[in-house]
């Protein structure tokens, strides 16, 4: 009873502050107040009619489609060598690799505007797209390891025996039980890059700047529910994400490390 | 020995760091026989048949296959089918594409593949199995269709990774037959992996006894069980008891408890020398046979349904392994006379 009470009460904690946003952006009153005075869509209106956030949803579009599109197959590769092969130096490898979970987003934005600037690539979506692999790639490598660690290479072994050569034996089999890794790294892949924010904050202009970079300076400037409601459309669309695949993929079962027969 | 070689190892050698795991193996596999690589775990058997698949290369040595070298050949180009201890079926295929995976990437048309592959599943009496996934199988289908995926593709040789070691007694007993009916169907040349000397002596026409990266003997399963080569081959096949003793002459050995017994070995003894004799349980007779009748007390007794084991205590407290039948009853702490006839020892080096 107690213990319910306490998952119930942790379950409020945690998603109270999304709750105050979608009341919130409902409200007809120019201002951000809780609890709203009324009931509103004109703040969806704005948010979907604003020029920047059109623009900006497009960026994020672009930037994120093109760091997953890199990031699963250089992902995969790594996670590959570094479960199955005596890769020199491992330790310093998983190191490195998983190393922008760690660093703090200010120092990694901050290092690579000043490698954009000397490459003179600040008004470039090239140097987002690089930010966004590097940032997204932990989460890769980490779901496609899993994958890896549970991929019996008995099985490899016996397409090979049979007559498939190296690249065969990667499409008919290693691909195909790597599938559960790779969904859950596409979606880890989407939902980070396209919620980052500090380091995109360091690397993009006014023209290039993705959403959260736009909300971030729509809100320095105004101060209306337009925010809210477009948080609440962000909300809704992860969440409809994250439920489509875990719908269609059975998402669930990747998490879990199963052991082979 | 009869026919040529199938698959030939020449000075195989392979070590993993700082161990060795193969240590000069020269071993020959002739046309259609069964040959089992029987030892200990980290014996080598394992290695040597990773070698011969093409799945690890040796450091050192030749394969050869039908007389061509195939040392630096990859698996996937040498034709041999593989059985694994853990099946290695793949999960995300039915039955029939598993087995039909070898006939694909032969490029054979569909309609002759189907009808391999039923033929496969037919020799291995799962005909109707096809639409199913391996995961509804029990380990003992598993194994079947192992066993037809690596034979579907008519492979040179067949290998077998403990195939039988998953599986539960009565299962491993059934399929054991099975397995040696089939592959002498096909008149397939085989070659056996097995921690298990059951096994090994039941299925092989002959059976390498391997130690530590070598092979320490080569034989038929009689040879390898009656005449040990050394005295790991005899500790580790069959049962056997040691007897510690000093050689009178070179055909008597005086026992620890004082006891003289002639003994019949392949070569003479040295007198005054130290002697290690090994003797088979079922080379003890009960009963007085003339020669070497000894007096013995029951020291304990294993019935186990068809025989029974009966530990034998001889004065000066040496102990003598031996087999009754099941009927027979005895006791612990009777008293009896054995007999341990003198061509039945073999000298332990």
């Amino acid at each position: 009873m107690i213990g319910r009470l306490v998952v119930l009460a942790l379950v409020l904690f945690m998603t109270l502050p999304t709750l105050v946003v979608v009341v919130a952006s409902f409200n007809p009153t120019a201002i951000l107040s809780f609890p709203p005075q009324g009931l509103s869509l004109r703040w969806y209106e704005n948010a979907l009619t604003y020029p920047q956030f059109r623009r900006a949803a497009l960026n994020s579009l672009i930037v994120t489609a093109a760091s997953a599109a890199l990031a699963l197959p250089i992902g995969t590769a790594a996670a590959l060598a570094l479960v199955r092969y005596p890769v020199r130096l491992r330790g310093l490898w998983n190191t490195a690799l998983l190393s922008p979970l760690v660093v703090p987003g200010v120092a990694a934005g901050l290092g690579l505007l000043i490698l954009a600037a000397r490459l003179g690539l600040l008004a470039n979506r090239v140097v987002l797209i690089v930010a966004h692999v590097v940032l997204v790639l932990p989460f890769v490598i980490r779901s496609v390891m899993v994958s890896v660690a549970n991929l019996d290479p008995m099985l490899e072994r016996a397409a090979a025996s049979l007559g498939a050569r190296p690249w065969r034996v990667f499409r008919r089999v290693t691909l195909p039980l790597l599938r559960p890794g790779l969904f859950a790294a596409l979606l880890f892949a989407v939902i980070v890059s396209a919620n980052e924010f500090v380091v995109s904050l360091f690397v993009s202009t006014r023209v290039t700047e993705i959403l959260p970079v736009a909300m971030f300076t729509y809100v320095v400037n105004y101060t209306d529910p337009t925010m809210a409601a477009l948080s609440t459309l962000f909300v809704a669309a992860t969440f409809a994400a994250v439920f489509l695949a875990d719908r269609l993929l059975h998402l669930s079962r990747v998490f879990q490390i199963e052991g082979h027969r | 020995m009869t026919g040529k070689a199938v698959v030939a190892l020449e000075a195989v050698s392979k070590a993993y760091g700082a161990t060795r795991a193969l240590d000069g193996i020269d071993l020959a596999v002739h046309e259609g026989e069964l040959l089992s690589l029987l030892g200990p775990s980290g014996c080598g058997k394992t290695s040597t048949l990773n070698i011969v698949a093409g799945f690890i290369e040796p450091d050192a040595g030749r394969v050869l296959l039908d007389g061509q070298d195939v040392t630096r050949q990859p698996a996937w180009r040498r034709g041999l089918g593989v059985v694994f201890q853990s099946y290695a079926l793949f999960p995300h295929m039915s039955v029939a594409d598993n087995v039909a995976f070898g006939l694909r990437e032969r490029r054979m048309g569909r309609r002759e593949a189907e009808a391999r592959v039923a033929e496969a599943l037919a020799l291995v009496r799962l005909p109707a199995a096809g639409a199913m996934r391996p995961s509804h199988l029990s380990g003992g289908m598993q194994q079947r269709v192992a066993l037809a995926r690596a034979l579907v593709i008519r492979p040179r040789v067949l290998l077998l990774d403990e195939p039988l070691a998953a599986l539960d007694r009565k299962l491993r007993e059934e399929m054991r037959a099975e397995l040696r009916e089939i592959q002498r169907a096909v008149g397939i040349t085989t070659i056996f992996v097995t921690h298990d000397q059951h096994e090994a002596l039941g299925l092989s026409d002959r059976v390498a006894v391997m130690n530590a990266g070598r092979i320490e003997q080569l034989g038929t399963p009689r040879e390898v069980y009656q005449r040990p080569a050394t005295g790991f081959v005899a500790d580790f096949i069959g049962a056997s008891s040691a007897l510690e003793g000093r050689a009178v002459d070179a055909g008597t050995v005086e026992l620890a408890g004082g006891q003289r017994i002639a003994v019949r070995l392949p070569r003479p003894l040295e007198p005054g020398t130290r002697v290690r004799l090994l003797i088979r349980p079922e080379r003890v007779e009960p009963g007085d046979g003339g020669a070497n009748a000894l007096p013995a007390r029951v020291a304990s007794v294993m019935f186990l349904g068809d025989h029974a084991e009966v530990r034998l205590e001889l004065p000066g407290g040496a102990r003598v392994l031996a087999v009754v039948r099941g009927t027979v009853v005895v006791e612990p702490g009777d008293r009896l006379t054995v007999t341990l006839p003198p061509d039945a020892f073999l000298e332990a080096p």
